[in-house]
């Protein structure tokens, strides 16, 4: 064996890194993200350091940005500081779980068409031109509503399997407020998920053909290695980047696409929150109390942009050929 | 050419056909259904006669022979929510309204993207570039619902330039606010499309030469540079009308108007399976042609792509 050939291969990665952190906007945007995400996951995990996000107050009712409230609270006299923060939560989670599912399917669905060929591919490659051609918001709205019944089951499925049996009810109502939020976006991941693949997957078709032409795959064909292992193991992480990229830019779309849905009435549903229910409610009482339109959309459009320029930084710095669109 | 229309033909057929056997289905398993609100309820026996009457007592392929058929003649039949109205007449009322404002967000988000674009691309690394690349990332991350809303106070409220609500189709200064709100997420993308394309373009050795021999600036970037740099723009066209006329949705209910999109949600809200499959139908066909266009568009533009067809 010579090892005088490996030193390239680690050093596109190093190259990547340090393209990357010579971009001034992608530095930003991960210290913002990094920001963002840590109070959203940590602040509300801190017991008696923010309010409950649900807790009513009507006294304090319609107060602006105070010392006490620093974001104000609403009609309701909830503090929007939980609020913005416990819907964060929502945000980033369904963000990043149909981010997973969308790029999960188009990752292998282009990897398998690229490599089989053919007939395989034309089929395959068919479905997608299908798909592409559905309107996507009204499909979605569609499919989201249809799944709707599964998710009471599957919040009470998921609850008896964390709670052990005989376990009293505050416990199960704590384990509920847990699970609920997630599972009642079950349908959301599904319907979002199942039709945001198509980009990715015609990405990954393209680079899988041609990686797949490279000698080094001759290589391990001709070792004995199965199709499943050479495509897996030895293709698909040559293609790493474009997905890293492509999956960077899929997360702020799918944010602006749960927080469009919440917006009709589609998505997450009261009392649990989302940046986009929380902009819902801050546009119908935007004259009188402004604060309640301006915290949650700073959050969510700060986020967006992150993702956005990160997005852009990463695709720079992984494929310098490429051209921006 | 002609075998290649037919052949995009019988592919929007057949997307069509899968269209409709994907949203037949999904409406088939709406929880709930027509005359099962949990609001207004209604006798056993009686609703037993109300289905009977719009046939969905039949067996679902029975059902699904019938609706095909209907869809294929251009009528979906009665609606199911709203009592004794044809599907045809409630789109015909209501498609108007969408249309126009589709095509109005379409025409704005091409007006603003393009010379967007170009003008960042030709500025590029400038204060220029930067601003306009900022501007794009803006309409891009801040959603419709709250820019509508923003729009509709300053320019409509505080200004009072504009109707901040409503349409009226005669008075074109309704359509402003609706449309442009629609059309600025588009324009970003389109604006970010063309700068990259008119970049690939600008850094040609022909514009080089086009330059050494004296070409002006105007000249040089509408005659030379303009017809390829925008073929990624165009090719985008076609998603984003897409994009564009299922997002009308959100911007009729942020300005309250009678188009198609309002239809969609209330028919979706209780299965209302003849408006669904009517309106869906309709936007199905129209993305198919506006893809067909676009891609003739594409030909147009780029000669070497129909010498590789």
């Amino acid at each position: 064996m010579h090892d005088v050939s490996l030193e390239p291969s680690s050093s596109l990665w190093k190259d990547a890194a340090h393209r990357l952190s010579r971009n001034r906007a992608a530095m930003v945007s991960v210290v913002a993200l990094f920001f963002i995400i840590t109070t959203c996951i940590i602040l509300p995990a801190i017991p008696g350091l923010i309010q409950d996000p649900d807790l009513q107050n009507l006294p304090n009712k319609n107060i602006g940005p105070s010392a006490a409230h620093w974001f104000g609270t609403d009609h309701l006299g909830r503090d929007i500081l939980s609020r913005v923060l416990s819907g964060g939560r929502i945000s980033i989670a369904v963000g990043l779980i149909t981010t997973l599912v969308s790029v999960t399917i188009g990752v292998c669905w282009g990897a398998l068409s690229g490599y089989a060929g053919g007939k395989t591919d034309a089929v395959m490659m068919r479905v997608v031109d299908v798909l592409y051609a559905l309107p996507f918001l009204i499909v979605v709205i569609l499919l989201g509503k249809t799944l709707e019944p599964l998710t009471a089951q599957l919040t009470t499925g998921v609850v008896g399997w964390f709670s052990p049996t005989g376990s009293d009810s505050a416990a199960i109502n704590k384990t509920t407020a847990w699970v609920e939020p997630i599972t009642t976006l079950v349908p959301l991941f599904i319907a979002i998920g199942t039709l945001s693949w198509l980009t990715v997957s015609r990405i990954v078709r393209a680079q899988v053909q041609s990686v797949a032409k490279q000698e080094f795959v001759e290589a391990a064909r001709s070792l004995g290695l199965g199709h499943f292992r050479i495509l897996f193991r030895h293709i698909l992480p040559n293609t790493l980047g474009p997905i890293i990229v492509y999956t960077t830019l899929t997360i702020p779309g799918v944010m602006l696409l749960e927080a469009t849905l919440s917006f009709l009435g589609l998505g997450v549903k009261p009392p649990y929150s989302s940046w986009g229910i929380l902009i819902d409610e801050g546009a119908n009482r935007m004259l009188s109390n402004p604060w309640l339109l301006f915290f949650p959309t700073t959050f969510f459009a700060t986020t967006l942009f992150a993702l956005n320029f990160l997005g852009d930084g990463l695709r720079d710095a992984l494929d310098p050929k490429s051209a921006k669109d | 050419m002609l075998a290649n229309i037919l052949r995009r033909f019988i592919q929007g057929i057949f997307v069509l056909f899968v269209l409709f056997t994907i949203t037949f289905f999904l409406i088939k398993a709406l929880p709930g259904g027509p005359f099962k609100s949990s609001e207004k309820v209604i006798p056993e026996h009686i609703r037993e006669k109300i289905e009977a009457y719009y046939g969905l007592d039949q067996p679902v392929g029975v059902q699904y022979a019938r609706q095909l058929k209907n869809i294929v003649r251009g009528d979906p039949g009665l609606s199911l929510r709203l009592e004794g109205r044809e599907v045809t007449e409630i789109i015909s009322q209501a498609f108007p309204v969408s249309l126009r404002l589709g095509l109005v967000a379409m025409f704005i988000a091409i007006c603003m993207g393009i010379p967007l674009g170009v003008i960042a691309a030709w500025k590029k690394n400038t204060l220029m570039d930067y601003s306009a690349m900022a501007l794009a990332m803006i309409g891009i991350c801040i959603p419709a619902f709250v820019i509508g809303p923003l729009l509709a106070d300053q320019f409509g409220r505080r200004m009072n330039l504009l109707p901040a609500m409503g349409w009226d189709p005669t008075a074109p200064s309704s359509w402003v606010l609706p449309a442009l709100t629609l059309g600025l997420a588009t324009a970003a993308y389109l604006s970010r499309l063309t700068r990259a394309g008119m970049l690939e373009i600008l850094s040609q050795d022909y514009i080089r030469t086009a330059k050494a021999k004296g070409v002006g600036n105007a000249r040089m970037l509408i005659r030379h540079s303009l017809r390829g740099g925008i073929i990624p723009a165009v090719a985008f066209i076609g998603p984003a009308f897409a994009a564009i006329i299922s997002g009308s949705v959100v911007i009729e209910s942020i300005f309250a108007m009678p188009g198609l999109g309002l239809h969609f949600i209330k028919a979706i809200e209780v299965g209302d399976s003849p408006v669904i499959l009517g309106i869906v139908m309709l936007y199905g066909t129209l993305i198919i042609l506006a893809n067909f266009l676009t891609d003739l568009l594409g030909l147009w533009l780029n000669p070497r792509l129909r010498a590789s067809r």
